[in-house]
């Protein structure tokens, strides 16, 4: 058969058969897309998307700019909401339950899945209120308890011994590397379920940049991680499975060795050796 | 030119020291069986001297894919291609090898002549040919990422394994008629077992095509 033909061929499966992977029947879905669309006003930017996401791994989003890849994560807790020219059909069932559904309230949501940016985004508090922050809003007012809650976050995040002499300093004064890891110790406090990242170390040094790899590797052991990333290495690195993302489309989704030695579709194998994107 | 065109330009000139090595590694093994044909010691010693050059001609090509590993970070059928090199320079470097000791052994033979020799040096011919097309066949395979000629090249080692097994029954009923010929004896088994191991090494090259363009090891050396 030829490229073209099997191409063709390739491109005509569902997108659903595409974004099943066999996993051993414990593993347990903690996202599952159906069929999910969104436009912003004309512009068809997330086209039927099928993926079953994981518990306790990391899943990497890649693929060239524009793609869709931040809107998909943004749209797993409705933050692409935002944007008020937003149109999405399709489901979203977060541990089963359809996140669309009006009668979903958003603030649970987003209680269960946190979310690190691409630039260290803390706010202009000191160290010990960024993390206490999202604790107070919750109704803990109990010094004693926050106490506990900051370090457990800090610590979770690699980043308590470098701090816990300075707590009440403002957070600016830390490093790149470390409000970075100071953003997911205060994703960590509300004690989510899930944790979005959105290219979280492309604004870091290679040092820092290995020191959040380090932290997200440990921290599937308890959350589920989905990351945006425009690393080809760092996706090889540290995720169990990836999803590689062109025009809006899932091209191809399975585990990352699989992806990263030998994918199905030319157009992930010409996008992860840099003949595109 | 794009950092892409570049590093396929990279990759093109790691393809082409790979040819050198391979058209190195057939010339030294041409040279040997003519000089052991023709009983040329001189020739022979030119063969062991000169076998510095595939050396470094094995070392430059290690160098350059680490250094472009190194560099551009490669993956899926890129890297497969590079380590793939490494793995066949290993293989053709091995030829030269063997065209090496084909070498020695005719030295150690010296000059003489032995009519009852004439069905192994008929074979050894043979396997010395087969070896030949085997590895331009091989090196073809790999470049052109040809799977269905890898495997035609892998089938031509069945023949050299028949007539290696052949050559050596032969040898043993010569020596046990002429224990006297034991020196001689030794050299041809010698010989023999260098081209059967040629064609193995090349039988290598064309199980790391099929890894190349597959991404499955399968054994064709069965």
């Amino acid at each position: 058969m030829s490229i073209t033909a099997e191409l063709r061929k390739e491109m005509k499966k569902t997108t659903n058969e595409l974004s099943h992977i066999e996993e051993p029947a414990q593993k347990q879905i903690v996202y599952q897309t159906k069929e999910l669309n969104l436009w912003y006003g004309d512009t068809h930017a997330l086209k039927d998307i099928h993926l079953d996401i994981y518990e306790n791994e990391i899943t990497a989003i890649i693929g060239p700019s524009g793609c869709g890849k931040s809107t998909f994560i943004k749209t797993l807790n409705r933050m692409v909401e935002l944007v008020p020219i937003v149109k999405t059909s399709g489901e979203i069932l977060y541990r089963g339950r359809n996140i669309f559904d009006k009668t979903y309230p958003v603030e649970e949501l987003r209680t269960k899945v946190g979310m690190v940016f691409q630039k260290p985004n803390p706010f202009p508090k000191s160290i010990y209120d960024n993390i206490a922050y999202g604790p107070r809003i919750h109704g803990i007012k109990d010094r004693k308890i926050l106490d506990e809650i900051v370090e457990k976050s800090l610590r979770n995040a690699a980043i308590w011994d470098e701090v816990k002499d300075r707590l009440k300093e403002n957070a600016y004064g830390l490093s790149g590397g470390q409000q970075q890891r100071l953003c997911i110790a205060r994703a960590l406090a509300i004690e989510p379920d899930v944790i979005l990242m959105d290219e979280p170390t492309s604004a870091l040094d290679p040092i820092s940049t290995l020191k959040v790899e380090e932290l997200v590797q440990e921290l599937k052991e308890k959350f589920s991680i989905i990351i945006v990333t425009h690393n080809m290495q760092q996706a090889a690195r540290i995720s169990d499975k990836t999803a590689f993302f062109l025009n809006g489309e899932v091209i191809e989704y399975d585990q990352t060795d699989k992806i990263f030695s030998t994918p199905k579709d030319k157009r992930t194998e010409n996008y992860i050796t840099g003949r595109f994107g | 030119m794009t950092a892409r065109e570049f590093f396929d330009e990279e990759l093109r000139g790691l393809q082409d020291q790979l040819s050198e090595l391979c058209h190195f590694a057939q010339r030294a093994l041409d040279r040997a069986l003519e000089a052991f044909e023709t009983q040329d010691i001189q020739a022979s010693q030119e063969i062991i001297d000169d076998d510095d050059k595939a050396d470094l001609l094995y070392e430059e090509i290690i160098d350059n894919a680490i250094m472009i590993i190194t560099k551009q970070q490669p993956v899926a059928t890129d890297l497969r291609k590079i380590i793939m090199t490494i793995r066949i320079a290993t293989d053709f470097e091995r030829v030269a090898d063997f065209a090496v000791n084909i070498a020695k052994s005719t030295i150690r033979l010296g000059k003489r002549t032995d009519p009852s020799m004439i069905g192994v040096l008929t074979n050894l011919h043979r396997m010395y040919e087969i070896s030949n097309q085997m590895l331009i066949e091989g090196l073809n395979a790999f470049k052109e990422e040809d799977v269905k000629l890898a495997k035609i090249v892998a089938e031509m080692d069945d023949e050299v394994d028949r007539l290696y097994g052949e050559t050596i029954k032969e040898l043993f009923n010569i020596h046990q008629k002429n224990p006297d010929h034991i020196n001689y004896v030794t050299q041809l088994l010698f010989i023999c077992r260098y081209l059967e191991r040629t064609a193995d090494h090349i039988t290598n090259v064309a199980e790391n095509t099929v890894y190349l363009v597959k991404g499955k090891h399968i054994d064709l050396n069965e």
